[in-house]
C-alpha cells in the first residue's frame, strides 16, 4: 500500500475506535446519571419510578417545613396544587428555600412516597422560578401563589 | 440626557460596524487599497463610539439614575460604589454592551498590532469582525437597548444587585471570560479571512497564534475566577459543579486548547492546514453558543438574567448564520487550501494529533451532556437533568488518557523520532515519576489510588519538561546563557504544561482526600476535623454597609495552637431581604480550612454548620493561572514582531517563513 494511504488508514482507525470507545464511555455514563422531572401530580398518580433517581418540584406548602430539633434532618411537602409529595432531607438548605417558595429536589422516591432528596435547589433571586417548577404550576392551572387561573 | 447620548453613541458604533463589514470587504475583492485602508481608522472610531456608550452606562449607575430601567432593576442607593460599578454588567443589557465593547477594543487591538500583516488580510480580518460587531450591535439595540427610560414612573430607589453578585472577585470575572470568549473572534477572522484569500500558510499561523494564545489565557483566568467566586461565595465550598452555564465557557476553552496545538503545528510544519481553520471556526462557534444558553433564558442558572424568546431567538438566528456561513464557506474553500506534508507516527505531529483528538471528544462530551436537556425537553421527551456523574465519568479518563502524551510532547522532535530515542531520554523520568507516585502520598494519613495515579502522571509530565529544559540548557557556556537563549514561547509552553500537572493534582487530591461535616453546632461547642479543632466562640449580630448580618467566631487550633480566627455571616441583604451565606476560609498552599454557616436550629442559638477540610484545593486556581501567564507568554516571542511585510505583494509569505 501506498505510505501515504496507509498512513491515512491507520489514522481512520485511530480515530474510529477512539471515537468509539469515547461513545461507549458517554453512553454508560449518561445510563446511570440522569434523572427525569415529575411534577408532584404525576407522582401521586405513581408515574414515578420508585428507587430510581428523579428530580421533583414545586412550591413548598405553607407550614409543612419540619426540622429535627438534633440533627439536620428537614422534612418539608413540594405541591403543584394538585397533589402533594414529602420531602425528606440531611443537610444544608440553600438560602433561598422558604415555605411558599419554588424549589426542586432530587433524590429517590421510597416505597411509602417520601422522596429522600439528596440535593435540594432553591431560586436564584427573587423573582426568579426554576422554569420546571413554572411548567409543573402552568399545567396544573395555578398560579404560584395557588390562585385557579 | 447622558443615557440619550449613550443610546447616540451605540447607535453610531453600528453605522461604524456596517461600514466596517462591507467596504474593507468589497476592497479587498476589488483589490482597492483606499477602501482597504480605511479598516484600521473604523475599527478605531468603533471602539471610540462603543467605548463612549459604555462610559454613560456606567456614569448612569454610579449616579444612581434610577430613571434607565437597567440601573433601577440592578443598583440601589446604598450599594458601593465599586459594586454599582460592576453592576454594569450584572444584568443582560449591560453585560452585552460589555461583550461589544470587549470586541471593539479586541478589533481595534488587531487594527492597531498587525504592524505585519498585509493590508489585503487586514481588511478581510477587520471586515469579520466589524460582521460579527454589527450582529451584536444590531441584537443590543433592537432587542436589549441599556439605555431604555422608565419615564414616567422612575422608582425612587433601585432594587438592587442580586447580593450573590456584590464580590470584588465577580467584578473582573465576567470581562476577563468575555475577553477569552470574543478574543476567539480574532482567531475566527483570521480563519474566515484566509479562507476568503484562499491562502492559508505559516504565516497565516504566526499572525493567528499570538491573538488565540492570549485568548485562551484571558478564558482561563476567566474560569478559574469564575470557579474560585463559586467556591467562597455559594458557600457550600463546591468549586465546579458542571452547571450548563459553567459548560458554556469551558468548551470554548477546550476547543481553544486544541486550537492552540493544532495551530503550532501548522505554523511549525504546515500541517493540518484545513483542521486548524474548522477549529477556529468551531471555537468561536462555541463561544457563541455559550452566549446564546446563558442569555436566552433555556437555562436555569445565576447568569441567565433574562428570558426573552425574542432575544433568544436572535441569538440563534445569528448563530446559524455565522456556524452555516462560515461552514459553507468552508466547505468551499477548503479543498483548495489542503496540502499533503507527510510526517512519521513517531513525531510531536502525532503527539499534536493525540492532543487534538482528546480536547475534540471532551469537548463533544462536554456539549452532549449540556445540549442533551435542551434537545430532549425540545422535543417534548421529558425534563431530564444530567448530572456532575455523567461529565466526571467521561472527562476524568480522557484528561487521564491525555497526560502520557504530553509528557512525551516537549521531548519529541517534529516529522521523525525513534521510540529508542523516547525509551533512552524518558525512562529515568518515568521510573522517577511512578515513585513519586507510589510514595508522596503516603505524607497523607490515608493512601489513596486515585491520588497515587494522578501524581505520577503530573510527575510524570514535570519530569519529562525539566528533562527537555536540561537538554536545552545543556550546551551552553553557563546555567544563565542556557536559561536566556530559551525562547518566551518555549516558557509559555513550559508554564502552562506545569499549570496543567497542578491543577490535575489539585483537582485529584481535593476530591479524594476533602472531609466535609455538615452538623448542628452551639456557641462552645468544638467539633475535631482532620486533627483541626474548630472551636465555636460565639454568635454575634453585625451591621454591613448594606445588610445585616449573624456573624459565627470561630477559632481553630491544632495540637493546642492557635492558627486561625474565622469569622462566617450569614447576611440579609436590605434592599431586598435576600439571605445570603458569607463562608470565611483559612487558604494555605496545602490545605485549606472552609466554615460556612446554615440555618439556626431550636431556640438555643444552635446553627447548622458546614465544616470542610480540603487539601491542595490552591493548586488547581495556581495551576490555572500559571496557563494563564504561560499563554501571556508566548506573545513575547520575537518572531510575533517581525516588520510589515511588503504591503501590496500577496505571495509575501516566503520572507517571514523560517520560524
Amino acid at each position: 500500500m501506498h505510505p501515504v494511504r496507509k498512513q491515512r488508514l491507520y489514522l481512520v482507525l485511530f480515530v474510529v475506535l477512539f471515537s468509539s470507545a469515547a461513545i461507549g464511555l458517554v453512553m454508560y455514563a449518561l445510563s446511570g446519571n440522569i434523572n427525569l422531572f415529575f411534577p408532584p401530580a404525576e407522582v401521586a398518580q405513581g408515574k414515578a419510578p420508585v428507587g430510581q433517581p428523579i428530580r421533583v418540584g414545586g412550591m413548598v406548602v405553607d407550614g409543612s417545613v419540619q426540622r429535627s430539633t438534633d440533627s439536620l434532618v428537614v422534612r418539608f411537602e413540594l405541591t403543584d396544587y394538585q397533589a402533594t409529595v414529602p420531602v425528606s432531607y440531611e443537610g444544608i438548605l440553600p438560602d433561598l428555600f422558604g415555605e411558599g417558595q419554588g424549589a426542586v429536589a432530587s433524590g429517590v422516591l421510597d416505597e411509602q412516597g417520601v422522596l429522600r432528596a439528596s440535593e435540594v435547589l432553591a431560586k436564584h433571586d427573587e423573582n426568579y422560578m426554576p422554569p420546571e417548577v413554572a411548567d409543573a404550576l402552568e399545567q396544573s392551572g395555578y398560579d404560584h401563589k395557588g390562585n385557579a387561573k | 440626557m447622558i443615557p440619550e447620548l449613550g443610546h447616540f453613541a451605540l447607535i453610531l458604533g453600528f453605522c461604524l460596524a456596517c461600514i466596517l463589514a462591507v467596504v474593507p470587504a468589497w476592497g479587498a475583492w476589488r483589490r482597492n487599497s483606499r477602501a482597504m485602508a480605511l479598516a484600521p481608522g473604523l475599527a478605531v472610531g468603533l471602539l471610540v463610539f462603543v467605548g463612549i456608550s459604555f462610559a454613560c452606562l456606567c456614569t448612569a449607575f454610579l449616579q444612581d439614575d434610577f430613571s434607565v430601567k437597567v440601573v433601577a432593576s440592578n443598583s440601589n442607593s446604598l450599594l458601593p460604589p465599586m459594586y454599582k460599578f460592576s453592576a454594569v454588567w450584572g444584568n443582560h443589557e449591560g453585560s452585552l454592551l460589555l461583550w461589544a465593547l470587549i470586541l471593539s477594543l479586541w478589533t481595534c487591538a488587531v487594527a492597531v498590532f498587525s504592524g505585519q500583516l498585509p493590508l489585503l488580510v487586514l481588511a478581510r480580518v477587520l471586515s469579520v469582525m466589524g460582521a460579527v460587531g454589527v450582529g451584536f450591535l444590531s441584537f443590543l439595540l433592537l432587542t436589549s437597548n441599556p439605555f431604555a427610560r422608565l419615564l414616567p414612573g422612575t422608582p425612587a430607589d433601585g432594587n438592587d444587585l442580586n447580593p450573590l453578585l456584590q464580590d470584588p472577585g465577580l467584578i473582573i470575572h465576567p470581562p476577563l471570560l468575555y475577553m477569552g470568549y470574543v478574543g476567539f473572534s480574532v482567531a475566527f477572522a483570521f480563519a474566515i479571512a484566509a479562507l476568503l484569500g484562499g491562502r492559508l500558510d505559516a504565516s497565516w499561523a504566526r499572525w493567528s497564534r499570538p491573538w488565540t494564545n492570549v485568548a485562551w489565557a484571558f478564558l482561563s483566568l476567566g474560569i478559574m475566577l469564575g470557579s474560585w467566586w463559586a467556591y467562597y461565595e455559594l458557600g457550600w465550598g463546591g468549586w465546579w459543579f458542571w452547571d450548563p452555564v459553567e459548560n458554556a465557557s469551558f468548551m470554548p476553552w477546550l476547543a481553544g486548547t486544541a486550537l492552540l496545538h493544532s495551530l503550532a503545528a501548522t505554523e511549525k510544519r504546515g500541517l493540518f492546514k484545513s483542521w486548524t481553520v474548522l477549529l477556529a471556526i468551531f471555537a468561536f462557534s462555541l463561544s457563541l453558543l455559550g452566549t446564546f444558553m446563558v442569555r436566552s433564558g433555556v437555562l436555569t442558572s445565576v447568569h441567565a438574567f433574562a428570558t426573552d424568546p425574542a432575544r433568544g431567538l436572535f441569538i440563534l438566528v445569528f448563530l446559524a448564520l455565522v456556524v452555516g456561513g462560515s461552514l459553507t464557506l468552508y466547505a468551499l474553500r477548503a479543498p483548495a487550501v489542503t496540502s499533503r506534508v507527510s510526517f512519521e507516527w513517531i513525531s510531536r505531529e502525532s503527539l499534536i494529533l493525540c492532543n487534538n483528538v482528546v480536547f475534540l471528544v471532551a469537548t463533544i462530551t462536554v456539549l452532549f451532556g449540556t445540549l442533551f436537556p435542551l434537545i430532549m425537553d425540545a422535543l417534548g421527551l421529558g425534563k431530564y437533568s444530567v448530572g456532575p456523574p455523567y461529565f466526571n465519568a467521561v472527562f476524568v479518563p480522557l484528561m487521564a488518557l491525555l497526560a502520557p502524551f504530553m509528557g512525551l510532547g516537549p521531548t519529541a522532535r517534529w516529522k521523525k523520532d525513534s521510540t529508542r530515542r523516547w525509551q533512552s531520554e524518558l525512562a529515568v523520568p518515568a521510573l522517577v515519576a511512578v515513585v513519586c507516585g507510589l510514595t508522596l502520598p503516603l505524607l497523607n494519613a490515608d493512601y489513596n489510588l486515585w491520588v497515587a495515579l494522578a501524581v505520577t502522571l503530573s510527575a510524570w509530565l514535570v519530569l519529562g519538561l525539566l528533562r527537555d529544559l536540561w537538554h536545552r540548557v545543556r550546551g551552553a557556556a553557563s546555567l544563565g546563557t542556557g536559561l536566556r537563549r530559551i525562547t518566551p514561547s518555549y516558557w509559555g509552553m513550559f508554564l502552562a504544561h506545569l499549570g496543567f500537572a497542578a491543577c490535575v493534582t489539585g483537582i485529584v487530591a481535593t476530591s479524594q482526600y476533602n472531609i466535609e461535616h455538615d452538623l448542628k453546632m452551639s456557641p462552645g461547642d468544638t467539633e475535631i476535623l482532620a486533627g483541626y479543632e474548630f472551636h465555636f466562640v460565639e454568635l454575634a449580630p453585625v451591621r454591613g454597609p448594606n445588610f445585616v448580618a449573624d456573624e459565627a467566631r470561630f477559632e481553630i487550633s491544632r495540637d493546642g495552637e492557635l492558627i486561625a480566627r474565622l469569622a462566617p455571616q450569614k447576611r440579609r441583604y436590605l434592599a431586598t431581604g435576600q439571605v445570603m451565606t458569607e463562608a470565611d476560609i483559612d487558604g494555605r498552599l496545602f490545605r485549606d480550612l472552609y466554615v460556612a454557616m446554615g440555618e439556626p436550629i431550636g431556640q438555643d442559638g444552635a446553627w447548622a454548620m458546614r465544616l470542610h477540610y480540603k487539601p491542595m484545593v490552591r493548586w488547581m486556581w495556581l495551576g490555572a493561572i500559571l496557563m494563564a501567564i504561560g499563554g501571556f507568554t508566548t506573545v513575547a516571542d520575537k518572531r510575533y514582531r517581525r516588520a510589515r511585510a511588503p504591503v501590496a505583494v500577496p505571495g509575501a509569505e516566503g520572507a517571514a517563513r523560517g520560524a
